[in-house]
């Protein structure tokens, strides 16, 4: 027997020595120096509940992956063809999976038809037929290359992201994919949500397009402009006013140069204007591209073209070769840094779509943790209160052992990793009551051997025993609904998921080890004749 | 110190009048969850999409002039509440408001333009698409259906098949029964209210276990006596258990609802409700039923 409690007893202290060890880092701050190598440094993780921050879930358009790589396609098949001088009346993607080409005879058909076999010999082809006098062919991809190419445009995403949100400079932010399409990302502690959203959200996609200068612009209808060419809107922010207007222009669709080419981005000052502006750097691709059009084109003009919208459009007053940039616009020195990270970092291969955006200020989140702390420390003072009352002595056992539960879950907490949430502190005052109930079984039980005429030993140990099973049931139904809440919840739901089944595991321990070992010491080596209960 | 004595209660004997209360708060929840697979009743955004804002104000606002400056700027259907503690105002929109951009920037737009002299800082903001609402909705009633599954599968196989209907029958009824207090006070159905719900399964089963576990250790040690009596006595044997274990529950659970602040506050309060109808369920719907059953069961076998 003596042995047994000595186990017990050391147990209990190597439990309550690791809870405080755990507990330490979150406690005392800053850790002395002499606290390192192995021991623990990992505060509890706060939920963005409690220390406010933002938590984001972004559904990738694969579709639009996809789509883009069409159109790829098709602007690669049009340089094909028109190389083999192999003459066609248009090319374009159709709906979501193919690319359509119409030719004027068969035999330039069956020509581009041997070209396309070699060229993409993992998609299908549909065979040449006639029709209003052409001849159509279309070249169509496989659900199974559609579904890698969706598949690899979230791991991109995830990817860019994860660079945009690291040169941002967020500390311990969480990025991971969720289900197929969707992309979870947390930012604890940020001060200014809004420019954060808008930076991982930018598609990014960088292109140098020509300006058509045929086509009037201002008068310019979707029916009388040449299909190779589109209107843009330029936007220029007035820098005394603020005022943005738009002022469209026509480029040509077709990008001569890409973001896809870029190696460098950063931010300079315009020494002359005082104004911010963009420095990019090409590889040497990209360089060699950017030499080649601009001595093509001096004295035109071309825009650079950011997800669709115009930053500026100069004109190239001679060849630039070396294979440097600059975007300049009338921003301010925060979204010229922005976009050097945007740059930076690459384009989003997909468009990104916010569905959930919660954001906690980080006064609510102060807020919160000082009321859940107090709702518990007022809730564990009733119930200690009410126990010692109504069992006396044998009351303030079982508040001894539910403190120990309340240390051991903390310690738990900080030892796995877990995050403390609201709910999981809700979860823990919960708690609280409820771990008493165990004791409270076993008490009753003792209550009524005694008044059976047992002696206290006989009485404690019938006690124990008779309610084992009723502890160990009741705390099973239990864990399966923590289970499943872990399962099928997110974000506080989970942390309350967390608390409460680490908080029942741990009260079958002090509940069936930690009291019963207090009462043997009492009634064994002190040799109490009297249970106070 | 002793609560309760030695009691003799006729538990059984009661069960008229309490299978029509149950009855009646079943039905309630009933219509309570029909409202709610309608999409008629007071849904929170986590299901039904849209936006909310919480707002701090440095000046007291009045609650008509923030819905005119909201209803100026396109938000007609604004929801709006006052939080408890400062000039605060929650706003709630729904996913059908079309805004152009985030309704959370436009709201706080709007106030900015209206409240000029009035400062104000975000304290949250939560946007939800409305496809995630759903994909919520989904996952959270599987969620409930495999909890409730799991539990009377560990409890018909732990105890006896009537004691799983017993249970199942409790725990059910505690379920709609917080549906029906949430319904009848028009209160938001939120996934913390959900997480309430389950968890106050999983304690009300801890209640109905115990009594349970009671009743069939006394069915082995007497075996003259009808079931009904001793239901009864095993009931009365654990009620001092059943009552000590609620008031620490509840204690705990009160001072998170009076001092856990406002964003845990209906969930606390969910939770009280639990607890109270937990017990009530354990003692005077899961025994009578595994009565009722067992009893049938003993005739057709006899």
């Amino acid at each position: 027997m003596s042995k047994g409690l000595l186990w017990r007893f050391s147990l209990i202290a190597l439990f309550i020595t690791l809870s405080l060890l755990y507990l330490t880092p979150t406690l005392v701050s800053p850790l002395p120096s002499w606290w390192k190598g192995l021991l623990p440094k990992d505060r509890i993780h706060l939920g963005l509940d409690l220390q406010g921050g933002t938590h984001l879930v972004m559904e990738v358009e694969t579709q639009k992956a996809v789509e883009g790589t069409l159109d790829l396609i098709a602007t690669d098949l049009e340089d094909a063809l028109s190389a083999k001088t192999l003459r066609y009346k248009q090319i374009a993607r159709q709906g979501g999976d193919r690319v359509g080409m119409t030719f004027y005879d068969r035999g330039t058909a069956d020509e581009a038809q041997k070209l396309l076999k070699d060229k993409y010999p993992t998609m299908t082809l549909v065979p040449p037929y006639d029709e209003g006098g052409f001849v159509h062919l279309q070249l169509r991809m496989n659900e199974k290359e559609a579904q890698e190419r969706k598949d690899r445009a979230v791991a991109q995403a995830l990817e860019t992201i994860r660079n945009r949100i690291d040169q941002f400079g967020v500390s311990e932010p969480v990025i991971a994919r969720e289900g197929l399409t969707n992309i979870v990302v947390q930012l604890p502690g940020i001060s200014d949500p809004k420019r954060a959203i808008e930076l991982i959200g930018r598609t990014a996609r960088l292109e140098f397009k020509l300006v058509d200068e045929t086509v009037n612009p201002a008068i310019a209808t979707p029916g009388t402009i040449p299909e190779d060419t589109e209107i843009l809107m330029e936007k220029r922010t007035d820098p005394t006013t603020g005022a943005v207007t738009e002022i469209p222009l026509a480029v040509k669709k077709k990008a001569i140069i890409t973001g896809d080419l870029l190696t460098d981005a950063q931010i300079r000052i315009d020494s002359q204007f005082n104004q911010p502006y963009v420095a990019i750097e090409f590889n040497s691709t990209g360089a060699r591209l950017f030499d080649q059009v601009t001595a093509a084109n001096v004295g035109k003009r071309f825009a650079i073209v950011l997800d669709n919208t115009i930053y500026s459009a100069p004109v190239i007053r001679e060849r630039i070769s070396g294979g440097s940039a600059q975007i300049s616009g009338s921003f301010t020195e925060k979204e010229a840094a922005d976009l050097a990270i945007v740059l930076r970092a690459g384009s989003l291969p997909a468009p990104v779509k916010i569905i959930q955006n919660v954001t906690v200020g980080p006064s609510l989140g102060e807020d919160s943790i000082n009321k859940g702390l107090m709702a518990g420390a007022i809730g564990v003072a009733l119930v200690i209160l009410f126990m010692g009352i109504y069992y006396k002595l044998s009351g303030m056992v079982a508040n001894f052992g539910m403190i120990l539960n309340v240390l051991f879950l903390m310690g738990a907490l900080a030892a796995l990793g877990a995050t403390l949430t609201l709910p999981g502190i809700a979860a823990i005052v919960l708690l609280i009551g409820m771990s008493v109930d165990a004791n409270v079984l076993i008490f009753e039980r003792i209550r009524e051997e005694l008044r059976l005429g047992k002696t206290p030993i006989a009485a404690l140990d019938s006690g124990y025993d008779k309610a084992f099973l009723t502890i160990m049931d009741s705390h099973v139904t239990t864990l399966i609904t923590a289970a499943v809440l872990f399962q099928f919840g997110t974000g506080p739901v989970k942390g309350f998921a967390v608390s409460l089944s680490l908080g029942v595991i741990i009260n079958l321990f002090t509940a069936l080890v930690g009291t019963k070992a207090i009462f043997d010491f009492v009634l064994n080596r002190l040799r109490v004749k009297r249970l106070s209960v | 110190m002793q609560i309760i004595g030695k009691t003799n209660f006729d538990f059984m004997g009661k069960k008229k009048i309490t299978f029509v209360i149950s009855s009646i708060i079943a039905l309630l929840g009933l219509i309570g969850v029909g409202q709610i697979a309608l999409g008629t009743a007071n849904m929170g955004i986590d299901f039904s999409g849209g936006t909310a804002v919480q707002l701090n104000f440095s000046q007291p606002v009045a609650i008509d002039q923030a819905r005119h400056a909201l209803a100026k700027h396109g938000f007609k259907d604004a929801n709006l509440q006052e939080v408890s503690g400062g000039n605060k105002l929650l706003v709630k929109v729904g996913k059908a408001t079309h805004v152009q951009g985030p309704a959370a920037d436009a709201i706080e737009d709007a106030f900015r333009k209206e409240f000029t002299d009035n400062r104000f800082v975000i304290e949250s903001s939560t946007e939800i698409g409305p496809a995630i609402g759903d994909k919520l909705r989904k996952d959270t009633l599987v969620a409930v259906v495999i909890s409730l599954v799991g539990i009377v599968i560990y409890i018909a196989w732990r105890f006896d098949f009537a004691f799983g209907v017993g249970a199942l029958a409790a725990t059910l009824h505690d379920v709609l029964a917080m549906f029906a207090v949430f319904f009848v006070m028009q209160k938001e159905i939120n996934l913390l209210f959900i997480t309430a719900v389950l968890t106050i399964a999983g304690y009300s089963l801890t209640d109905t276990v115990v009594v349970f576990d009671r009743i069939r250790e006394n069915l082995h040690k007497n075996v003259k006596d009808s079931l009904t009596a001793i239901c009864n006595f095993s009931i009365n044997e654990v009620l001092s258990r059943t009552i000590i274990t609620a008031l620490t529950t509840f204690l705990a659970t009160a001072s998170l609802f009076f001092f856990g602040g406002e964003v845990i506050h209906d969930f606390a309060f969910a939770l009280l409700v639990g607890i109270i109808v937990g017990v009530y369920s354990s003692v005077f719907v899961a025994s009578p039923i595994v009565v009722i059953w067992g009893s049938r069961n003993k005739e057709t076998k006899a």
